[in-house]
């Protein structure tokens, strides 16, 4: 797929792929052997009818392509561009045991493009009107799932946003170069086309407690995901110029930083920058950096590149950019200034030993090996725990030690009566696909509940 | 969107917001605060609840005029609407019957200062209420907020109202009542929390401070509010915004509130109120 070169990309905040043109995606989708048992479909988390969607854009049939994806995907210019389908979809694909697996999630975003550019959107068949009334809390991938599935099944839905926009993660934290806000609000634009009512700066919790909610909505789903951020817990951290990569990420994407002083939140132009984490959530922080202008980007990762968790393709994105991997480095101490400015990182050199619990090997520090590299700034991309905020005010809510809420694994339902949830805020920080895999499941359960109850 | 009923300057640079936000007065308490977003491009920018009205569903807040998003806010009218005001956000103060209680209110910290002195004074205590400023055409509010308050102090530094001096005069006054406080609270700029901290640690007994840090989301979500208060690692936004300012790491959080000024340059014009 055709993409910005790199010594370009580097210093814009337009998207990085192209995407591919009409005949690409006819021949890519020719290559796909429409096997009889699809092994690609076990691994989508949300049942999409892979080979079904291919076969159409393979017959030109772009328009019937789109609606085969919908019947499962809500969002699938968001999933083409997010989703890791190396490990879920193409790793299962019979063509890539010997050569290239099909580029599913390429030609999903292929035509989640093609239907953006049509003047007629296809629009589903809702059922009819149940009267039944459901509130989703929280508009990122796991919320927009379930608010998409039951309103197809003729509910009454509303979704909650905290936020000034809706989204959640793809708006806050997915840069623009990776996931543009126009694909995002196109998606959220369609639910509401569907009838989906979307409330904005409203903090179930906080605004509203959960249980008077149920007093008003006959069922509720929490997709309030992973909001709390973690730091390493060592000297330093409070310095400025020190950020979580929540933070980071939402003055540049949320709050459109990236276009300061245009816009009002300000957003420092840092020269020497090291993110800490090998996640894809530190590549979006490292590659934003070097695209708000730094002269030097490090990625400082504690394990080596073979346990690197980003997917590989960011990877490749952020080094043909120009960021610089540190692994096996682990940083013990961030030095500042008399004025609190961060000036310094102090590093300890690590090996591998044993597998530990993740089955990753363990990194250990070696001895003696502390070094320091000079920085101005430091992002701290090492994964966020469940927000608080409902948890800590809904008593008969069961949680974890964590703080994830607990659910029946089958269906995501909660302890409370009348209550799903799922996503982060169940799992932890995880992907996209995942949450939106969770809403699925826990909108079956609450349809099914739904038509039970009188 | 959220309608503005009346937005006036009560005095130098300090501005009067209602707002109208059913929602958020069913379940605000003392010592919670907003989030504002004027618009597309704007900051968000957290602001004290200084007082609220249920059977209208309207919410007073009293703001200064800083930057160029409160700027924004600054020009509003009646009869304009803004697109966001979340909330209530923070943990409530804490309200109970300690017996003798001092608030202290310092330029928008006067306003905010108000629930808690009413609701406080509704507890059964003891109110002794001071507000500060640094002459008399900065302070306001004195009927509403004597109204509640069994003694209202009030300070100027340049001496043309109440008593001169800063936060510490009030100390000296309350020591030669012989007033033994159960407990202090205090609103305003940092330099008054901290001064507060100082002056009044002596009596043993919580001085309860609101922290007016950098917020974004102020749900948890960014982490840009986090402070030291007793060794650990807290965030404005959902830990406080108040805490016992004996426990809190002044020197950090002073560094910290600094850390835009350069950026804001190009947006701000600095009002010389002489704290931070």
């Amino acid at each position: 797929m055709p993409k910005q070169p790199p010594y370009i990309r580097r210093r814009n905040f337009n998207e990085v792929a192209l995407g591919y043109t009409e005949e690409m995606a006819v021949e890519e989708a020719s290559r796909c052997l429409d096997c009889k048992k699809p092994l690609c479909v076990d691994g989508c988390p949300v049942e999409i009818n892979i080979p079904g969607f291919i076969r159409e854009i393979a017959r030109n049939n772009f328009a019937e392509a789109i609606k085969v994806l919908k019947e499962k995907n809500c969002l699938p210019a968001v999933c083409g561009r997010v989703c890791p389908q190396e490990e879920q979809c193409e790793i299962r694909c019979i063509l890539g045991k010997k050569g290239e697996p099909v580029a599913v999630g390429r030609l999903e975003r292929f035509a989640a493009e093609w239907q953006a550019l049509q003047s007629e959107m296809v629009m589903p068949v809702i059922k009819e009107k149940t009267g039944k009334k459901v509130a989703v809390i929280g508009s990122g991938p796991a919320g927009i799932t379930v608010a998409g599935d039951l309103i197809l099944a003729g509910h009454d839905v509303t979704m909650f946003e905290a936020l000034h926009e809706p989204g959640g993660v793809l708006t806050y934290g997915i840069p623009e170069f990776r996931l543009p806000g126009k694909v995002v609000n196109r998606e959220i634009n369609y639910l509401c086309k569907l009838g989906v009512k979307l409330v904005c700066n409203y903090v179930v919790g906080k605004t509203k407690s959960l249980k008077k909610m149920l007093d008003e909505y006959d069922a509720v789903f929490l997709g309030t995901g992973a909001g709390l951020p973690w730091f390493m817990e060592i000297p330093g951290e409070n310095l400025n110029g020190v950020y979580s990569a929540n933070e980071y990420l939402t003055r540049v994407n949320l709050m459109r930083g990236f276009m300061y002083p245009k816009t009002y939140t300000p957003v420092i132009r840092h020269k020497r920058v090291a993110v800490v984490g090998g996640g894809n959530v530190a590549m979006d922080c490292a590659r934003t950096a070097m695209r708000l202008g730094a002269e030097e980007v490090y990625i400082v990762y504690r394990r080596s590149q073979t346990e690197l968790p980003a997917r590989l393709e960011e990877f490749e994105n952020a080094e043909e950019e120009g960021v610089i991997f540190h692994f096996l480095t682990l940083p013990e101490k961030l030095i500042g200034d008399e004025n609190g400015w961060l000036q310094e990182i102090e590093c300890s050199k690590m090996e591998l030993g044993e597998p530990d619990q993740s089955g990753r090997r363990r990194p250990i520090r070696i001895d003696g090996s502390e070094f320091r590299m000079k920085m101005d700034a430091c992002i701290v991309a090492i994964g966020n725990s469940p927000n608080p905020i409902i948890p800590s005010t809904t008593k008969e809510l069961e949680v974890s030690k964590k703080g994830t809420i607990v659910v029946d694994e089958s269906t995501n339902k909660t302890s409370m009566d009348r209550v799903w949830a799922g996503g982060d805020i169940v799992t932890g920080a995880a992907t996209v696909i995942l949450a939106m895999g969770a809403g699925r499941k826990a909108a079956r359960a609450m349809q099914e509940y739904l038509m039970k109850s009188q | 969107m959220f309608e503005i009923i009346e937005r006036k300057m009560i005095v130098p640079n300090l501005h009067l917001l209602v707002v109208h936000a059913p929602d958020i007065v069913d379940e605000i308490q003392p010592g919670q605060f907003v989030i504002i977003h004027a618009g597309e491009g704007s900051e968000r920018i957290p602001l004290s609840a200084a007082d609220w009205n249920h059977e209208d569903g309207t919410l007073t807040i009293v703001f200064m005029e800083v930057g160029t998003s409160t700027g924004k806010l600054a020009m509003l009218k009646p009869g304009d609407f803004i697109p966001t005001v979340v909330g209530p956000l923070g943990k409530p103060t804490e309200i109970e019957n300690f017996g003798t209680v001092v608030c202290i209110g310092g330029c928008f910290g006067i306003a905010s200062i108000f629930p808690t002195v009413k609701a406080l004074k509704e507890k059964g205590n003891t109110v002794i209420t001071i507000v500060e400023g640094r002459s008399k055409n900065l302070l306001y509010w004195e009927k509403k907020l004597a109204d509640y308050s069994d003694k209202l102090i009030n300070i100027t530094r340049d001496g043309s109202y109440g008593y001169k001096g800063h936060v510490n005069k009030a100390e000296d006054i309350i020591r030669e009542t012989g007033i033994k406080p159960d407990r202090i609270i205090a609103n305003g700029c940092m330099t008054l929390s901290y001064k507060t901290t100082q002056e009044y640690s002596h009596y043993n007994v919580p001085v309860m401070v609101m922290l007016n840090t950098i917020m974004i989301d102020g749900t948890g979500m960014c982490g840009v509010c986090r402070c030291t208060v007793d060794g650990r690692m807290r965030f404005a936004c959902v830990d406080g915004p108040e805490f016992d300012g004996r426990l809190v790491d002044w020197e950090e959080l002073a560094k910290r509130r600094k850390q835009y000024v350069g950026e804001e340059a190009f947006l701000v014009h600095h009002s010389g109120c002489g704290g931070i």
